[in-house]
């Protein structure tokens, strides 16, 4: 959500909100069983040597997610948990174990600030429609909550992405095309037969819906978008031509691990470049340099994306996500870095632009 | 330096991406925009305007159009892209070897075979309809020694996914024009430069943009085409062929793997043929999928291989301005470094040997001219199953195999051109009934060899209309 401080305010919002979360995960009566037994391991305190949020870069090593594969969930759970039963979340998994994270009320505060973030005019009030993966996911609770924390109602048509992976890998592209359009015409059909104001999908379904119908006419007000790589030609068109320059478009960047990063808003300069602002304090973003993580890259320079969670149910140091972007400046809604264009990482070293040809 | 922008053109609105893909030529920078595959599937319902307005004009007058587009495409000054900028001939052929490798020379000479496509495109339509009036395009029926022929079209697009390395390929879509079927075309990532030139030609010579999509795009882009198109032709390796068989209306140009077999009438008198055949193993920089690449002879193998051998190291790679220059550069240095890897490794297998080796002035790899070049390659070859008897490669490379003429056509395997050296009347028929030759020159002929009335690759009139029995007494054309 946009914030009112400054930047070096939220900077020591920041640090403080540090030392709160380490001194909750590294206490024997609140932590949780992994991060009690790995400060055992590691042979340091990380409540006597963390003080401000840049020791965690000094400190931590990068979180090695294959832990939320190969780990029982129950040993993420902190203490003061212990009596709550727990929502489990996943993500990946087209084949074999998925990476699973526990999470009790998490969702609700992320995409309640979401909520916040966009007023009554941006999604208007009335029916919400998720066209997109549910299942195991946190997105559906999260989409359903969101509706529901705005007063409103969301239907749902789901799409099981491992299932259309699995059958690109097999070389299936008739197959897959097959499931994306009966995916799609179930959701023209709620589109019709339904009042439907606000809408979550994928960048990809939203584009293909709309092959099918002009989605102003079905009523749309506002989209909000997660899930791929936009690039700004990208934004453009989805902006000018699949949502006809009339309905809201709210892009975001997030996962499981990090939450929902929100999207400044664009302006004539951003020529359709988005940046995302991760909800910091609980979550912050960071670009660094490939080569040594260590290190900030300097501002409108590509980098790796570096992720650190930090909320009572979880905690995630210095992840390295399979993204680089751009490293934006802080601005008035949002005192912290933003994270611009994010890709694939990698496709720094190939050609401009990815995949073309 | 100048800025020249090529923009994707939607059926006669220009379109500037914020995805451009940027090439330095000379002094100039030449940013194509990128289409991305959801902007070219929102502009596929919206060709039937393209076929409205090309069904307005009369066939007969398109193809006036197209005779005067050839003039304009081989002389005109055109538009460069969406800019005043203008681009003559020759900076057409300067740019294009920029971008291509592709010396002067050759780039002319593909001009000319694009010019000649475009200006005989009356000759063309006759073979390829077997001589039905143009009137076909405008009513759909035609009256053929009294009888009501009535053919319709099976689509209302051809999509094309072109290739990079022969500007020559783009012969093949201009006829659908004159048929009245509009184009939805991928240029080549290296070779924007043809298909706009040749599109500019055709607008100021009369043709409706709206008969026009350009569609610099990424892979997904090109399958939106092939899949979105009623039919379509991606050009590709194996690869291709086998993603895209299971779809009956895109029809794929894979490898060549042209062919030239002496028949026995010939087998002693090689020495006196061996000009076609270093011209169809060498001509257009060896890039042409019509280029020779296996040679069959029932004896003599040695000896041929040898001359041909000779004459082929003999050419050398020359500046890209220069008159005689053959060898075209490699875009990519990389691909030639692979395919100089590649080779090495097979010769690793016994049972070849490349004969130019000892006859060319260097390594087969060579950087100078200021490109990268892989120097002719003859391969004499023991065994029909060696990785490199029946292959091909984008440059002057081919086999030379000792087959008994009785066993050549077991095991040529398909071959897109065929040239039969031979007078044995026996023989021919058999060559004229084997299904594995696409197009078969009989005589001592180059592969490279083209004649406008016959079809290329497939009969793209076949391809885009159908015949529909018409029976009745009502006609009222």
């Amino acid at each position: 959500m946009s914030s009112t401080l400054t930047v070096p305010q939220a900077q020591a919002a920041l640090d403080a909100h540090t030392r709160k979360l380490i001194k909750w995960h590294f206490s024997p009566e609140t932590g949780c069983d992994y991060w009690l037994k790995w400060a055992k391991q590691a042979g340091w305190d990380p409540r006597k040597e963390i003080t401000c949020f840049a020791d965690i870069a000094q400190k931590f090593p990068h979180f090695d997610d294959d832990v939320l594969r190969t780990e029982q969930p129950e040993r993420f759970v902190p203490k003061a948990y212990a009596k709550r039963p727990y929502n489990v979340f996943e993500t990946g998994g087209t084949t074999g174990m998925p990476k699973q994270r526990v999470g009790w009320d998490d969702y609700k505060t992320d995409y309640e600030e979401y909520s916040d973030h966009y007023g009554p005019k941006f999604f208007p009030k009335g029916n919400w429609l998720m066209v997109g993966p549910t299942g195991p996911r946190r997105l559906r609770l999260a989409v359903e909550h969101l509706a529901n924390y705005r007063g409103d109602s969301c239907y749902f048509v789901d799409l099981d992405p491992r299932f259309v992976k699995r059958l690109i890998g097999a070389g299936e592209m008739a197959m897959a095309r097959k499931y994306q359009e009966h995916v799609i015409d179930q959701a023209a059909t709620i589109l019709r037969h339904r009042k439907i104001v606000n809408m979550f999908t994928t960048p990809r379904l939203l584009e293909n819906l709309a092959e099918r119908m002009s989605l102003v006419q079905a009523g749309l007000k506002g989209v909000f978008v997660g899930g791929t790589t936009m690039t700004p030609q990208y934004v453009r068109f989805v902006v000018e031509e699949v949502l006809e320059n009339k309905i809201n478009f709210a892009p975001t960047y997030g996962n499981t691990l990090m939450g929902l990063a929100i999207s400044r808003k664009l302006t004539k300069a951003d020529n359709y470049s988005l940046t995302y602002y991760a909800p910091q304090p609980r979550a912050t973003l960071r670009i660094v340099n490939p080569d040594n993580p260590s290190e900030l890259v300097p501002y409108n320079e590509y980098g790796r994306v570096e992720l650190t969670t930090m909320t009572k149910e979880f905690f995630v140091p210095r992840f390295l996500e399979r993204d680089e972007a751009i490293r934006r400046p802080p601005c008035a809604e949002f005192p912290w870095d933003g994270v611009g264009d994010v890709r694939p990482f990698q496709s720094l070293t190939k050609t401009i632009i990815e995949g073309v040809y | 330096m100048s800025t020249i922008h090529i923009p994707v053109l939607r059926f006669g609105t220009a379109y500037r991406s914020l995805d451009v893909i940027k090439f330095t030529v000379g002094d100039k920078t030449i940013e194509v925009s990128v289409a991305n595959s959801g902007l070219i599937r929102r502009d596929l319902p919206k060709l039937s305007a393209s076929v409205a307005a090309l069904q307005e004009i009369p066939a007969e007058t398109l193809v006036g159009y197209m005779e005067k587009a050839a003039e304009l495409y081989l002389h005109g000054h055109l538009p460069w892209g969406d800019g005043p900028e203008l681009q003559s001939p020759d900076d057409y052929v300067a740019a294009l070897s920029q971008l291509t490798g592709l010396p002067y020379s050759l780039g002319r000479g593909n001009m000319a075979k694009v010019h000649a496509a475009m200006s005989n495109i009356r000759k063309v339509l006759d073979g390829l309809t077997r001589g039905l009036s143009l009137d076909i395009f405008d009513t759909g029926v035609v009256d053929q020694d009294g009888l009501a022929v009535n053919f319709f079209p099976q689509t209302n697009s051809l999509g094309v996914l072109l290739p990079s390395n022969s500007p020559g390929v783009n012969s093949l879509w201009l006829p659908a024009l004159a048929m009245k079927i509009p184009v939805v075309l991928k240029p080549g990532r290296e070779d924007p430069l043809t298909p706009f030139r040749l599109i500019q030609a055709m607008i100021a010579a009369g043709f409706p943009r709206a008969a026009f999509g350009f569609f610099p795009t990424s892979h997904d882009g090109g399958d939106t085409i092939l899949y979105g198109t009623g039919r379509a032709v991606a050009f590709g390796n194996d690869t291709t062929l086998k993603k895209y068989a299971p779809y009956r209306h895109i029809q794929v140009h894979g490898s060549g793997r042209s062919k030239i077999l002496l028949g026995d009438d010939y087998a002693d008198d090689w020495a006196n043929h061996l000009d076609p055949i270093v011209h169809a193993i060498s001509a257009n920089g060896g890039r042409s999928c019509i280029n020779c690449s296996s040679v069959l002879i029932g004896k003599n193998r040695d000896a041929l291989a040898d001359a041909l051998a000779r004459k082929l190291a003999a050419i050398e790679p020359l500046p890209r301005d220069h008159p005689d220059a053959i060898l075209s550069g490699f875009a990519n240095p990389k691909m030639a470094k692979g395919i100089d890897e590649r080779l090495e490794e097979f010769l690793r297998t016994p049972g070849a040997v490349d004969l130019t080796a000892k006859y060319r002035n260097g390594p087969r790899l060579v950087e100078v001219h200021g490109q990268t070049f892989l120097r002719p390659t003859l391969i004499v070859c023991d065994d029909l199953d060696h990785p490199l008897a029946n292959t091909e490669y984008g440059f002057p490379f081919a086999s030379v195999l000792q087959v008994p003429q009785a066993k050549m056509l077991d095991v040529i395997g398909e071959s897109l051109v065929v040239s039969a050296f031979t007078k044995d009347a026996d023989w021919s028929a058999d060559l004229m009934t084997s299904t594995n030759i696409e197009r078969l020159n009989l005589g001592p002929y180059s592969t490279m060899r083209v004649q406008w009335e016959q079809p290329h690759e497939g009969n793209l009139f076949e391809f885009l209309y159908r015949r529909r029995a018409l029976q009745g007494d009502l006609l009222a054309v």
